[in-house]
């Protein structure tokens, strides 16, 4: 039995109109998200990973609803929230919470760490304000940061000093689930090695749900239960993240993969897949398989059919010619 | 022996505060070879950011005291008047910050950005300056690069305006570039595209290249020479494979072991080091490391180590017997 899921999307899409100017009908749809089904089960992590530019922050604010949803639907613990306002959105804002990928533009600069994240507290009553205090002292030190720094300003931080400021500001509303877009990227790695354990601990202790957006996939493969690969507005493979990452069905997920660089020393390393061929646009994308202009696989089906995410054993895959183990 | 293309020597960083001044960044020498790629890693905060910032003159003056010796081709860079170091910058020395929206203006398309930049160093026609600017979007793997170009940086991806930055960054070929986590927004692929060029740059115009990164696979795809900072200064420094082979100081192995893995069963918990770095201001009288660290000595809480000559150092107490037996023997089966 499979149980409702905390979060899904069910055909997400979010268009951006660009090169508008003021001549009529100029403008042109890019389509940033492109009709994108997603389940995230409680208490499990996702980790979302994908070309730069494919809309994995895209779908990140459109899951926490931060973005207007263009098209689709959007369903968070068997509500509908793909429309609701602002005040019905209220108890929502609080259960889900985004890290930003850019932390600097995220944080006020006028607003010292200790309002930063005392605000929300006080605003949402998450603790009494007598309590404030102590639970300032407490998220700092969660995320490994001198409670001294608690009256510092953004800019007099470093930028893992900063990331760590972010999330310690969403973990301050102690969510249900939480969209992290590149929570550790700026972290050394052993720092980063603690946030993710952290990560680990408050999944049990609170059991809290995650969205876990990175690049680095020892990252990703180290927290992720699940993980789907993105590609230009889509999902080309889901599946259990020792699974895809051992054995990738998709071509694309394959030359991401090849392309990780190992930290050893090795003059004669070899096997990077490099992609060749014209790098689709989200303005104009190729009518079949999206990844078909670069895929060492392609065939003329792939050219002129898209292929949809179908099942494959444990996994989906949207490719017609899937990589088999 | 040549002389170094950059060479800092004893670089000081230090913050006016309201408590009096506190001391960010001590003691760091480090020189770059024209055509050399030098990685500076380590502990967030520890000033890997702030060292090189200072070097190009981009530190706050009003709070900020930098000292030490910084040359560039021989000629002095840290009592170089502004306008003169402005110029160095962006033509002869290029930057790409850790936080790309600094770089960027808001109101202004990213290929004029570029164009711009470009136009400031040469005297090139506009039209050109745009055609190279496209050029570049291209390089760095940005789909229909012409048409991306008039977009302005609220619209691109956190990659894409990454991108644009180091497509501004070596828009002039400089003869050395400073890049501060250049791909930390770049998926694999992209990031292998990005490092190409980077390694295009050295090869076609012998640029000098010191890369932060916090990427140890970047660091042994990329570097010739590492340098490892903890609380404000090096603690190890020399050649790349000896620093993964053979890893001196302890807070490197930590480092080292903190990877996550790619193969293989995955652990429950990642391991790493135990702790956290002293405040800045704070730093204990022996080493720095010292409250961290697995191989502690009676000394290293009282005396604090100095760093040896040239080559493959560590800031360190250790002796070579000491650290064999100290040193994990996960770390190098890695
Ligand atoms: N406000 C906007 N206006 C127009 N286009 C946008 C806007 N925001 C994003 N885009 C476009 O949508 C696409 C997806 O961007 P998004 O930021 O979601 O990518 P991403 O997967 O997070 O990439 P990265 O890994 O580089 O952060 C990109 O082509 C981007 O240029
Ligand atoms: N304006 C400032 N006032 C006071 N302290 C500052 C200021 N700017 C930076 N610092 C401190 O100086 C130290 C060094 O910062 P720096 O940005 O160089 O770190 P970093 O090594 O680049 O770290 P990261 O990897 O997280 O980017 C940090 O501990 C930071 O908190
Ligand atoms: S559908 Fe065809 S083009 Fe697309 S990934 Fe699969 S093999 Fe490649
Ligand atoms: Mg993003
Ligand atoms: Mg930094």
């Amino acid at each position: 039995m499979i149980a409702a899921p905390l979060m899904e999307a069910i055909g997400l899409r979010k268009t951006f109109t660009v090169g508008k100017t003021i001549i009529p009908g100029s403008g042109r749809t890019l389509h940033a998200v492109d009709g994108i089904d997603l389940r995230i089960q409680k208490g499990e992590t996702l980790g979302l990973v994908g070309e730069s530019g494919s809309g994995k922050s895209t779908l990140g604010r459109c899951l926490t609803r931060l973005y207007e949803i263009s098209d689709g639907a959007l369903r968070f613990d068997g509500q509908d929230v793909t429309k609701l306002g602002n005040r019905a959105l209220r108890p929502f804002r609080r259960k889900v919470q985004m890290i930003f990928q850019d932390p600097s533009s995220s944080l006020n600069p006028q607003r010292r760490v200790r309002d930063i994240l005392g605000d929300p507290l006080m605003v949402h009553r998450i603790v009494p304000p007598d309590q404030v205090r102590r639970r300032l002292d407490e998220l700092m030190d969660l995320v490994g940061l001198p409670t001294a720094y608690l009256d510092r300003f953004p800019h007099e931080f470093s930028g893992g000093q900063r990331q760590r400021i972010g999330i310690a500001r969403a973990l301050a509303m102690e969510p249900d689930l939480i969209v992290a877009d590149e929570p550790v990227s700026a972290l050394d790695v052993s720092v980063q090695a603690q946030i993710v354990n952290l990560f680990a601990d408050l999944r049990e202790r609170l059991s809290l749900t995650y969205l876990f957006i990175a690049h680095d996939l020892g990252v990703v493969r180290q927290v992720s239960d699940r993980v789907a690969i993105m590609y230009l507005g889509s999902i080309v493979e889901t599946g259990p993240a020792e699974a895809v990452f051992d054995h990738p069905a998709h071509p694309y997920t394959k030359a991401l993969i090849s392309a990780i660089p190992v930290p050893r020393v090795d003059p004669g390393r070899k096997g990077r897949i490099v992609l060749e061929g014209e790098i689709p646009s989200p303005l104009n994308p190729p009518k079949g398989c999206k990844f078909s202009t670069r895929c060492a696989y392609a065939t003329d089906l792939c050219r002129t059919t898209r292929p949809q995410l179908t099942p494959l054993a444990e996994r989906t895959v949207a490719c017609h010619h899937p990589i088999s183990a | 022996m040549t002389e170094p293309l950059l060479d800092i020597r004893n670089l000081s960083v230090s913050f006016a505060t309201e408590s009096g001044p506190v001391t960010a960044v001590q003691d760091v020498s480090l020189s770059v070879a024209q055509g050399e790629i030098v990685s500076v890693v380590g502990e967030s905060g520890s000033g890997k950011s702030l060292s090189l910032l200072s070097v190009l003159g981009l530190h706050d003056p009003r709070n900020t005291t930098v000292g030490g010796t910084v040359t560039f081709r021989g000629q002095s860079l840290l009592d170089l008047p502004p306008k003169q170091m402005r110029h160095l910058r962006g033509r002869d020395i290029a930057f790409i910050s850790q936080d790309p929206m600094t770089a960027l203006t808001p109101v202004y398309s990213i290929g004029d950005q570029i164009a711009e930049q470009i136009r400031a160093h040469e005297r090139i026609t506009a039209w050109a300056a745009q055609a190279r600017a496209v050029q570049l979007l291209a390089d760095v793997g940005i789909f229909a690069p012409a048409d991306t170009a008039k977009r302005y940086p609220h619209q691109l991806s956190g990659g894409m305006r990454q991108r644009a930055v180091i497509a501004m960054a070596v828009s002039c070929n400089p003869a050395l570039l400073i890049a501060d986590e250049p791909t930390t927004a770049l998926d694999t692929t992209v990031q292998a595209q990005v490092l190409d060029l980077l390694r295009k740059l050295r090869t076609d115009y012998g640029s000098a290249i010191v890369l932060i990164t916090h990427d140890m696979g970047v660091v042994a795809e990329m570097a010739d020479k590492v340098v490892v900072m903890y609380a404000g200064r090096v603690v190890e420094s020399g050649p790349a494979a000896e620093v993964f082979t053979n890893p001196l100081h302890p807070y490197t192995w930590g480092l080292l072991g903190s990877i996550p893995p790619l193969t293989g069963t995955r652990p429950r918990r990642l391991p790493s080091i135990p702790g956290a770095p002293p405040m800045v201001g704070r730093v204990p009288a022996g080493c720095a490391f010292a409250p961290r660290c697995p191989a502690r000595l009676g000394v290293c809480s009282t005396e604090p180590p100095r760093i040896g000559t040239p080559g493959h150092t560590a800031l360190c107490h250790l002796t070579d017997s000491q650290r064999a037996t100290a040193r994990p023997t996960t770390l190098e089966s890695a």
